[in-house]
């Protein structure tokens, strides 16, 4: 089997198993989205404003949140350093394990977000629009995140350091994201164009990501 | 020369920036009697750069 | 060792040397000292003497602190960028002292940019903070420098921090100006209608002239800083090696 596919479907199904954290991102997303009603009230039209908003900011945590998952378990039990010492280049093997962390901890996130979308009282178009721009938006969350995994990968005691290194490397995903779930909504501007910028933003990601996780992997292994 | 009705907000804002810049100054000098205080102990319990007691280490590495 | 610094003797290979680094700085500080202290005093005499805004009035005064503040914010991020280029691509030894001792340094004129900002806004928009697309992209650049700086601490061995942190950088610095554009894009998307002019269409001469000034004594500040904060960083390894040394010999190796 290809190396890159083997990666794959082993970070797939170590996430899935006792211990692997895959849904833990899903459950994070409702926790938080319940919170915000108890912050802000019951206003079910202020709700129903916000709500955009609100669904991508627990994406966004959530997503922070399960971020040491990609290198940490490698790196203790020594898989990290096989890796390193293969024959299949670092960036690919990366994305493969990037690709996976998205589709064990991203696409939940997205496929809860139609019944998250309802206790926040959202319409149909806009729960349609949120749906679309965080299954865009997420695997930038995912591959911005890699720098930081890969970063804190070499410390110990990395704790919050992780999510505060990527959350102002995340703002323009955040921005454009929400961006283009309101113009769906309510827009002056256009949904294409928001939305493309997210495009753009994942696919820039998708290169600057791995390459700088690689070489950090890299760095931290001298 | 008046400042204009809203003087308090220029007087704060350059004294902030005397407070930082001095807070930058006095961090570099104050580091800089630091290290030479400890360099000189150091040097006095006669562990020189060349090292008396141990391997000398190239003075070119950093770390 | 070499004990002398020939005058040619500039190039950076050889200033790779921190010995003769150190001997560089402590020439060139001095001068540098005094041309800083110097084109302050003028500076300063000239905001001073800077006449009101017909639209700010005197309040623009405090542009004179908050535009070159946001420059060097930049200016510094930029400067360890090369440092990071310097120290993954061509391992320069003191690539990485320059890059740490900078952060804290552009830290603290980011957070100047961000307080003389929001000095600014209140007398001008009625309150000390508004998210602005200038204010606001300095503050995710003021956490940019935070987390930076969190790295360079929680790493304990230097050459591993200098990579980390190097890698880091041109990552933000790659982020930088997506960052500015988004912050743009959400800012007019959500801006009332009033917009904010800088002093009218175009800056008066009267004006810009002690900006330049200021601008240039803060570059000078800035560099001075710079190398008299690299000087002590160098010392401070050196003082971290000898201890090693110590604690080798301690254990009777």
């Amino acid at each position: 089997m290809n190396p890159l596919a083997a990666v794959f479907f082993r970070d797939m199904r170590i996430a899935v198993r006792v211990g692997g954290g895959a849904l833990m991102g899903v459950l994070f997303f409702l926790a938080v989205i319940t919170l915000v009603p108890f912050a802000i009230g019951p206003d079910l039209a202020l709700l129903r404003r916000i709500g955009p908003a609100i669904l991508w900011l627990g994406a966004l945590l959530a997503s922070l949140l399960a971020l040491d998952r990609l290198f940490a378990g490698d790196h203790e039990d020594g898989s990290l350093d096989l890796i390193l010492l293969g024959r299949a280049p670092l960036e690919l093997v990366v994305i493969a394990k990037a690709l996976a962390h998205w589709v064990t901890t991203g696409l939940p996130l997205v496929i809860a977000s139609p019944v998250l979308g309802l206790f926040l009282n959202l319409e149909p178009l806009a729960i349609a629009a949120v749906m679309l721009t965080l299954l865009v938006g997420t695997p930038a969350l995912t591959f911005i995140g890699l720098v930081g995994a890969a970063l804190a990968v070499m410390l110990r005691r990395g704790g919050l350091l992780l999510p505060v290194l990527v959350l102002p490397l995340a703002i323009p995903v955040l921005i454009f994201g929400v961006s283009a779930a309101d113009a769906a909504i309510v827009g002056p501007v256009p949904f294409g164009t928001p939305l493309a910028i997210l495009c753009a933003l994942t696919l820039i990601s998708l290169v600057v990501g791995p390459v700088a996780a690689a070489a950090a992997l890299r760095q931290g292994s001298e | 020369m008046t400042l204009g009705p809203h003087a308090d907000f220029i007087i704060v804002a350059y004294g902030m920036a005397a407070i930082v810049v001095g807070a930058l100054i006095a961090w570099v000098l104050f580091d800089y009697g630091a290290q030479k205080r400890l360099l000189a102990d150091l040097e006095a319990r006669g562990i020189g750069r060349r090292g008396s007691e141990t391997k000398p280490t190239a003075d070119t590495r950093s770390a | 060792m070499n004990t002398q610094t020939s005058a040619q003797a500039l190039a950076w290979i050889d200033l790779a040397n921190p010995t003769r680094f150190l001997t560089l700085v402590e020439r060139v500080l001095p001068w540098l000292v005094a041309a800083c202290v110097g084109t302050f005093a003028v500076g300063l005499v000239q905001a001073f003497f800077a006449p009101d805004d017909y639209q700010q009035g005197a309040t623009v005064k405090i542009m004179f602190i908050h535009v070159p503040s946001a420059w060097l914010a930049m200016f510094c991020w930029g400067l360890m960028s090369v440092a990071a280029l310097g120290t993954l691509v061509w391992r320069h030894p003191l690539a990485d002292v320059a890059a740490k001792v900078a952060a804290p340094i552009g830290a603290g004129f980011t957070f100047l940019c961000l307080i003389t900002g929001s000095l600014w806004g209140r007398p001008m928009w009625g309150t000390y903070w508004v998210w602005d697309a200038r204010l606001t992209s300095v503050l995710v650049l003021f956490l940019m420098y935070l987390g930076l700086i969190a790295l360079w601490r929680t790493v304990e061995d230097p050459s591993r921090a200098g990579r980390a942190a190097a890698i880091l950088t041109l990552v933000g610095a790659i982020n930088l100006p997506i960052i500015k554009f988004s912050v743009d894009w959400w800012n007019t998307l959500h801006q009332p209608a009033s917009v904010f002019r800088l002093g009218g269409p175009t800056i008066d001469a009267s004006i810009l002239a002690p900006l330049l000034w200021m601008a240039l004594a803060f570059t000078l500040l800035f560099l001075t800083l710079h190398l008299a904060a690299m000087r002590n960083e160098i010392l401070r390894r050196r003082v971290r090696t000898l201890r090693l040394m110590q604690a080798h010999a301690a254990r009777g190796a």
